[in-house]
Order: C-alpha cells, then structure tokens, then sequence
C-alpha cells in the first residue's frame, strides 16, 4: 500500500460507515488500496497523468458550512427554465437550495444518501452493477464513499417534462477539498426524461472532483442527459458516465468540458439488447495549461444497435486534448451500425491534441465508420469574410464560434441550446466581436 | 478608379501576371476575357487581396491609394467587392448576420451611422427582389447546401447590399443556366451607376449578351493583349482566341 492514499483512508475512517452497503464501501476501499491511482503505463492513462492528484492531500473533510447566496446560483441557472433542481454545495447536498417538493407521479429524485434508507431494494438492484469499480480506480474511490449525489427513478411509462437540473457547486473549498458525488439513473419502461449534471467552480481554488454516474434504461426509454463541466481552472475533475441500455432504448450525452487544469470524461455505453441506441455529442474548449481527456466506450453486444458519436475540440494556449473513442462489436451483433467523429481546431502552434479511434469487430455484418480531422481555420473561408468586410479577429473569432456552434445548434432545447451558445462564446479568445452574429 | 501599371504576380514560383496593364475609370464597366490559365482568376484575387499571390512588380492604385497595401477587410471598407467564382460555404455562420455584419462595418468606415434590425431588413427586403433571392436562403448558413445558381445570385446579392465602388466579377456567369444567368445580369445592370465601376472576368461572350460592357480587353499569358469595344468579345466567339494571340506574337 502507498502512503500516497492515506489521506483517503483517514477519510474513509471518519465516515459513518455501518448501513447495508457498509461491505460494498469496504471492498470498494480495499480495491483501491491495492491499485492505488492509475499510472501512464497504463494503456487506458497513457496520455493522462494524474500525478498532481495523487501528489495533493485532497479529503472530503469540510470545515464550516459554506454558504451560497440564491442570487449567487441564480446567475448559473437556466433563465426562466423550470427545472426540478437538486443542490450540492462542495460535494454536500444542500436541501435549502434544491427544489424536490411536488414531484410528478412515478418520479423519485432524492439525496443518494436518503436513497439508501429510502429505497434500498432499488439501490441494491443498481448501484455499483454498471460502473466497475476494478476497470478504474477512481470509481473504486468514489464507491468508497457512496453517501451524497443524486438518485433518479422514473417509473414505467412516466414522461416527465421539466428537466432536472443537478449543481454540484465548489466555493471557498479551502484548496484541499475531495468529493466523490455518486448518481444513479434509473429509467423504467418506456420512460423519458431529461437530466443535467452541472459541475461548476465559483472561484478559483484547486479541488477535485470524482464523479460517477450510472445511468440504467429499460426498454424503450429515453434519457437525454447533458454534463456541463465549468469546474474551477484550477481544480481537477475525475468524471466516470456509464450506461446500460435495454431493448429500443435511447440514450443522448452531450458533454460539455469548458473547466478544470486536469480533466479526464469516461463514458461506456452497453447496447445489451436489440434496438437501443446511444447518441454521444462532445465540446471540449480548453486553454492556457489546460489538459483535457474524454474516453469513450461502446459496446454493440446485440444485432441493431446503433452508436453514433461526435466530439469536437477547440484548442488554445498551451493546452492539451485527449479522445479515445472505442467501439466494440462483439460476437453476433450483426447489422449494427457504428459511426465515430472527432474535430479538433488548433488555434495555437502549442496546442496539442491526440485523438484516436478504435473499432474491434467481431461481427461480419455491420456499418462502422470513423474519422478524425485536426486542423487550423479555414483559409478560404477566412478571406471570404475579410473580402465581406469583417477584420481578421472578428473573422477568426467567427468562424472558431461555428466550428463549435456545430454540436450545440443541433440540440433542440432552447433554453439548454441557448446557454450553452452563451458559454460557448464566453470562452472565445474576442467574444464581445460576435455577439452581434448570434440570436442575443 | 482604378490604374494597374505593369503588374507581375507570381503563385509559388509560377508568374502567372507578368505585366498587366489596365486602367478603369468610375461608371465603366471592363469585361476581361482570355483563355483558362491566362490569369483571369489571379487578377480578381490579388485585387481583393487574397493570400498566397505574390505581387513581384507593379502597383495597383485605387482612388489614390495603394490597393496592394491593404488588407482584405480594408479594401472591402474602401469600397472593393469580389464576387468569387466558387463562393464558400460556411457553416455556423449566418448569412444575414454576415450581411448586417459587413453593412455596418463599411458604413463605419465611412462615418455613416450603423443600421438598427429594422432598418436593416427594410434594405435586404428592397434588395432581394432584384436577385430573386429566396427568403428561406437568407436565414440559413452562408451558401450551406445552396446550388451553384444561388450561390452566385447570393454574390449579386451581396453586392447589391454593400454598394460598392468597384465590383469584380470571378467568372460569375460559370455554371449558370440561362434563366439564372438573366436575373445574375438584371441584378448587375440594376447596380451600373455613373460612380460604380464593374470588371466582368468571363470565359464567355454569353455573359455580355446581357451586361453590355463599354471595354473588352484579352488577356493571354499574364498580359491584356488587346483591346476593344464590345465588337472585339463577338469577334472572339466567332473565331477564338488564337488569332489574337498570333496577332499579338
């Protein structure tokens, strides 16, 4: 055992340990004791090195209570959405500000930890059977510490309309703050909702965040879930998204990766039965030292299932990107289709990306397609809009806007589309020249 | 207008200008013909200043400035339009957003005070009934999936809504069927002005059917190697271009 770990353990002495999921936090733990953090020797952490987090002393100990002002969270909300919206304040969930009163019929959306209590027939039917603690380490951590995040049930063919809007906020985190948020999804038959997981920074400080999400959906339901990472540029984020897909079902990510100094997205999507289908759209915009890692997995383990994924980076500074993107189709899942993009604009000769595609196929009949671009602007179309009269910067700005606007103006809800557009040109390098091209 | 004095270019190491001459004054309108790879193209591309031409020798002068100075932009500001032979499509990029963009970025530059939204519609809505422009076209990315005809009415378009001084036509009539090529050339006669001057550089006599130009010049190998009035482009249909090239050897 390193000594490099203690930090978690100290913490993991001081939890209230002693429900029915007790063992499962254990063995979690001890899994984790043996592999410790993952190493770049590793195929799977080759290009990601999370020595910075293993070095700091993070614990999910907090001091006093921070406090977050409601006109503070007004100004990340979506205007004028009504959402249902679940609140945690530095990995705590804070019942002040979430809204989980008058919840629809066949809805259940609670703290993970009055989940436990609440609904342990669920939780032990779910929890942990979807994001494997031995494929990484940091899920092992944060199954370790199972107790805040948000669990979700929809019941059979229950359609709720409002989205619901989890915050996981980080303020005045003292530059030592661990926390591990744990959410499950489940989605019942012929069910559909729509859920946004936000991770945002509201100062500077260096944190680290290790999410896990486990998303189950039964036949026919569909689950349009968004991620919109703005943690604190300082900070460290650790997100591990993991989907199990039944028959018919549908399943959109939109990841959104604007925060963060070190940031590695894990999404593993399991197409197990016939007819499901999963959509993955992914924006990262990085800068300065940034390093920014999105993996993705799909698995096409039954004939007629359907993946289809586009990621796109927009890179400045000395940043650097990371996509992996693997399909697997394993033995028999014939006519299945597969399609696989990733974009990267560099706008600085420091920037630096490495993408790369992987297909296993182990079926003989199928449709896969995969590709992948990293290129500068446009020079033709750049010289397009300067003999239009837009100066060089406006022109650059413009055309970076719509290399990126590409995977936002395809989601069809307004008020998610149109914030995200927002934040979308708050990152421009000269924001305030293209306002006047947008709907603002 | 416009004084080109022994303009040499050169794209890599291939010169393909090599002392071009030509002089245009305001209101007229020149037609530049010549066979392909005569440097038709480069000529309206150093003009408005693209990148990756190399002016070896010469100088362009445009209302008493030097044009090769300028930026893109700057020559756009100043009154220079190109309507491109192959207009790019942008996507994510508005194409009325553009417009308004550019409007009052040129009317900035004149000290005009810029367009508000309403003001703005009310000039694209008078200026699309003169291309026939498609209403639905407007509100969709620039030339997104737009066919060669609309992509060159959009040109026209353009033009007619940025009211330049000089406007330079890139083999505009290329591609074009004939109804398409009537409303190109009604929009373009609908814009001929006492101050406007227009270069028309086509392939084609087809095309001076319905712009009638006040000069023809022929460029062949980097130079205009005669000179004429209207008659000379019917002399070209009629009998090609070697007998000029020949003529001039």
């Amino acid at each position: 055992m390193s000594t490099d770990i203690q930090n978690y353990i100290s913490d993991f002495d001081r939890l209230k340990n002693d429900d029915w999921f007790a063992n499962s936090r254990q063995s979690a733990l001890n899994l984790f004791k043996d592999t410790g953090f993952p190493n770049s020797r590793l195929e799977n952490w080759k290009y990601t090195d999370v020595r910075p987090i293993k070095k700091k002393s993070f614990s999910n100990v907090t001091e006093a209570a921070v406090s977050v002002s409601t006109e503070e969270i007004n100004t990340i909300r979506f205007d004028g959405l009504d959402c249902i919206e679940v609140v945690f304040i530095n990995g705590v969930f804070s019942k002040e500000h979430s809204s989980l009163d008058d919840l629809d019929n066949g809805l259940v959306v609670e703290n993970m930890l009055d989940a436990l209590s609440n609904d342990q027939d669920l939780l032990a039917k779910h929890l942990t059977k979807y994001a494997d603690d031995k494929v990484s380490p940091f899920t092992a951590l944060n199954t370790a510490f199972i107790q805040n995040g948000t669990f979700i049930n929809v019941s059979a063919n229950t359609v709720i309309e409002k989205p619901i809007n989890i915050l996981y906020l980080a303020k005045d985190s003292n530059g030592s703050l661990a926390t591990h948020p744990r959410n499950l999804i489940v989605m019942g038959e012929g069910s559909e909702a729509t859920v946004i997981e936000s991770y945002i920074g509201l100062d500077d400080a260096n944190y680290f965040t290790n999410a896990v999400t486990e998303v189950a959906l039964s036949s026919s339901a569909i689950l349009k879930h968004y991620k919109i990472q703005q943690e604190s540029l300082n900070a460290y984020h650790i997100g591990n998204l993991n989907v199990m897909q039944g028959k018919d079902s549908k399943f959109e990510s939109h990841s959104i990766s604007l925060g963060g100094a070190l940031v590695r997205n894990d999404i593993h999507g399991q197409l197990a039965a016939e007819g499901a289908e999963i959509i993955m759209n992914g924006l990262y915009m990085t800068g300065d030292k940034q390093h920014v890692d999105n993996h993705t997995r799909v698995d096409h383990l039954k004939p007629h299932t359907l993946s289809t994924e586009n990621y796109r980076g927009v890179l400045n500074g000395k940043s650097r990107a990371v996509f992996n993107g693997k399909v697997i189709v394993h033995k028999d899942a014939q006519k299945i289709e597969a399609h696989q993009n990733n974009a990267n604009l560099l706008l600085s000769d420091d920037a630096e990306i490495d993408t790369k595609p992987e297909l296993e196929i182990y079926a003989d009949d199928v449709k896969c397609t995969h590709g992948a671009t990293v290129g500068q602007l446009d020079q033709n179309m750049l010289f397009y809009l300067r003999s239009r009269a837009i100066d060089e910067e406006t022109a650059r700005s413009l055309l970076t806007y719509a290399f990126a606007d590409e995977l936002i103006s395809n989601i069809n809800f307004a008020p998610i589309r149109n914030r995200l557009e927002r934040l979308v040109i708050g990152q421009l390098p000269d924001a305030a020249l293209i306002r006047e091209f947008t709907n603002e | 207008m416009l004084n080109i004095q022994d303009l040499h270019a050169k794209i890599g190491n291939k010169e393909i200008l090599k002392g071009l001459n030509l002089s245009v004054n305001a209101g007229e309108v020149h037609a530049i013909m010549g066979p392909n790879g005569s440097g038709k193209s480069t000529l309206a591309n150093v003009l408005a200043g693209r990148n990756g031409y190399d002016v070896t020798k010469g100088t362009v002068e445009y209302e008493g400035k030097d044009l090769l100075e300028l930026a893109p932009e700057e020559r756009a500001w100043a009154g220079v339009f190109l309507a491109f032979q192959y207009p790019v499509e942008i996507p994510g990029v508005n194409n009325v957003y553009l417009l308004k963009a550019a409007v009052n970025a040129v009317r900035k530059y004149r000290g005009q005070t810029e367009l508000d939204a309403v003001e703005f519609l009310g000039l694209i809505k008078e200026k699309m009934k003169i291309v026939k422009m498609k209403e639905d076209l407007l509100n969709r990315s620039v030339n997104e999936g737009f066919s060669g005809g609309e992509k060159k009415r959009n040109e026209i378009f353009q033009m007619s809504v940025l009211e330049p001084k000089l406007a330079i036509l890139d083999e505009t009539d290329s591609g074009l069927d004939i109804d398409a090529l009537k409303i190109v050339s009604e929009g373009v006669n609908s814009l001929r002005n006492e101050e406007r001057s227009i270069i028309l550089v086509t392939h084609y006599q087809r095309l001076l059917d319905y712009i009638k130009p006040d000069h023809v010049h022929v460029l062949s190998n980097g130079k205009i190697i005669k000179s004429g009035g209207p008659d000379l482009a019917l002399e070209l249909e009629e009998k090609g271009y070697d007998w000029i090239k020949e003529e001039a050897a």
